[in-house]
């Protein structure tokens, strides 16, 4: 009975609108979905296995793994190095590197492979010093990895940022004035208190290095059972017109993207309900 | 012995937040400084704890220069105005946290903390998290948790801006009574005199970064060495006058001034109950409005030429026989202070 009162109340303009916005998330989101699993179901599971656990079905997923853990322990370290940073000092040009560790959510990931070619690839910068030392960044995984560090750069960084600065130095004084020391403070005080927007800040650093694509295949090359990833194994498979193999990587990214998002959702929780 | 602050400067940008400062406590005193929001008074408080850094000026604790040391090494307590609990942490943890930081052995830590609950009052709240506190509550863990550690010297920024009045009539009284207990040198800042004259043993009134006067509560009072300080300490009105041959006219009213030149003009500032009103046909003023505050009855009247007073009486006076919006009074002046104005002021 309640629900309908509150019906009423909203209007025929907000039930309008109300439908809008779900039929276009479930044109948006939903359908492809749906579609997806029912391709899976149509091809067979079984052909969906062999095609998974072939050696460079298994290398690919393997790879976008590793990768995404770099990412994570890499960025997350630098997301809370740069968030005290940016938060707690003043220096000149502080606003300018804020405002370009955002530059990786703005520009096309292929532009970034481009750009990172002409400084260790053929020709590139620096070429000379990466042959003396038979160092190979270019199609090899040290390309992957720049490429992800990259794309994955401001996540934690953001939400790190934005925690502490609603926080505020308070408390961080306060334990200074009790005779703690800077060390002290950072494990016993501020990482406890931006635990939470950092689990969050992690979770979609690992969500985006898993779906990187433009980034990875510019740089990796997408050399298969070396530098290929979940993402450019799916498209150098369906190429090849192996519907099963790139379907079931597809399902796998899919599913591991949908077990994120849930571990966002109890984060948000976590955060709520410790706010009441 | 205490603590000294010398010539202490500090600006930020183009804004003087500080200017010139020199004050010394004994040990064991507690302070209050006094002065309208954004005079200062924080910052000289920052300053001393070591969270600004001051551009001119030192601060000098227990005989000992402390300009150079880093918070953690001054040894002070600080309350902040929201108190700056930990909020991941229990009460407990929250007070055991100096000690902690300090190395002090479990056992002792414990005892301590014990001891803290108990004096503030916080038994069987030990186990409690910050958010699941009240306000009163959370001001006295803070305080618990400064004093954990025996500063030598305790510092409380607008200690009871954050609960309601009934509350921080009772964290005065308990401040007041917990200091005479423990007798750490203390420095409050407010912006509510009645909270520093109830309080401390001596105000400081600071104002635009300067020092205006410093003394006991009656002295700040009764001989309030500027303008500023007659008008910010306690309920007054200000007439313009100019004095002639020892006295001061406002319109038809008279009153003695001593020790100004003929010829002077200047502020008259006179306290709402030093000045006082009664009905009377003929009168020099009227009466315009008449409002009751429980034990006290304000009255505002306009004395013919134009400037306009508030007096106060207690509820039960007899001088409020009569006394109505639009009937006539005489006014009589009992004690003023005037200031001679600057030209161009």
């Amino acid at each position: 009975m309640h629900r309908v009162s509150r019906a009423k109340r909203w209007g025929r303009g907000t039930t309008v609108l109300l439908v809008a916005v779900i039929v276009y998330l479930a044109a948006l989101l939903l359908l492809p979905l749906g579609a997806m699993v029912a391709q899976v179901v149509r091809t067979g599971f079984g052909s969906l296995f062999r095609e998974l656990l072939a050696p460079d079905a298994v290398r690919a997923l393997e790879l976008s793994i590793i990768l995404a853990v770099i990412a994570a322990i890499v960025n997350g370290i630098f997301g809370i190095a740069a968030g005290i940073v940016f938060v707690r000092h003043r220096f000149l040009g502080r606003r300018v590197l804020d405002a370009l560790s955002d530059m990786p959510l703005s520009v096309s990931p292929v532009m970034v492979g481009l750009a990172f070619l002409l400084i260790f690839g053929r020709g590139g910068w620096f070429e000379p010093v990466l042959q003396i030392l038979h160092f190979k960044v270019t199609f090899a995984f040290p390309g992957l990895v720049i490429a992800t560090l990259f794309v994955t750069l401001p996540f934690t960084l953001r939400e790190v940022s934005y925690v502490l600065l609603e926080l505020g130095e308070e408390e961080e004084e306060a334990a200074a004035i009790l005779g703690a020391s800077p060390w002290q403070i950072f494990w016993r005080v501020t990482l406890p208190n931006i635990k939470n927007a950092l689990a969050y800040g992690v979770t979609l650093t690992v969500a985006r290095a898993l779906g990187e694509f433009g980034a990875v295949l510019i740089l990796g090359g997408a050399i298969s059972g070396k530098t290929q990833t979940g993402t450019t194994f799916i498209n150098v498979a369906m190429e090849e017109r192996r519907e099963a193999a790139a379907y079931g990587m597809a399902l796998v990214l899919a599913v591991a993207s949908v077990l994120l998002l849930l571990v966002l959702e109890a984060l948000k929780k976590v955060e709520i309900k410790e706010a009441d | 012995m205490g603590i000294r602050v010398d010539h202490l400067t500090k600006h930020f940008g183009s804004f003087v937040a500080v200017d010139d400062v020199t004050f010394d406590i004994p040990t064991g005193e507690l302070v209050a400084l006094l002065g309208p929001s954004g005079g200062g008074k924080s910052t000289i408080l920052r300053i001393i704890a070591g969270l600004e850094r001051a551009d001119d000026g030192s601060v000098i604790l227990d005989d000992q220069r402390v300009d150079h040391l880093h918070p953690r090494a001054r040894h002070v307590g600080f309350v902040f105005q929201h108190y700056a609990l930990f909020r991941h942490m229990t009460v407990f943890q929250n007070i055991a946290f100096g000690l902690q930081v300090q190395k002090m052995p479990k056992e002792r830590r414990e005892e301590r903390v014990r001891e803290l609950l108990r004096i503030t009052g916080l038994e069987g709240l030990d186990e409690r998290y910050p958010d699941q506190l009240s306000g009163g509550q959370r001001q006295r863990v803070a305080l618990a948790r400064s004093l954990a550690p025996e500063p030598r010297l305790l510092l409380l920024d607008e200690p009871f801006g954050a609960v309601d009045a009934k509350v921080r009539e009772e964290l005065r009284r308990w401040l007041r009574r917990m200091h005479e207990q423990i007798h750490v040198t203390s420095i409050f800042v407010t912006h509510d005199q009645e909270e520093a004259f109830a309080v401390a043993d001596r105000v400081m009134i600071i104002h635009r970064g300067r020092l205006e006067q410093e003394g006991s509560p009656l002295q700040v009072l009764d001989e309030p060495s500027n303008e500023f300080v007659a008008r910010f300490v306690g309920e007054v009105n200000v007439f313009d006058s100019v004095v002639r041959e020892g006295m001061a006219e406002i319109g038809p009213v008279r009153v003695a001034v001593k020790k100004v030149e003929s010829e002077t003009v200047v502020r008259l500032v006179v306290r709402c109950y030093d000045i006082r009103l009664w009905r009377a046909e003929r009168g020099v003023a009227t009466v315009t409005r008449v409002l009751s505050f429980g034990d006290r009855v304000k009255v505002e009247a306009t004395i013919d030429g134009g400037q306009s007073f508030v007096a106060n009486f207690p509820r039960r006076s007899n001088l409020l026989t009569g006394v109505e919006p639009g009937c006539r009074a005489d006014v009589e002046i009992t004690h003023v202070r005037a200031y001679p104005v600057a030209l161009g002021d």
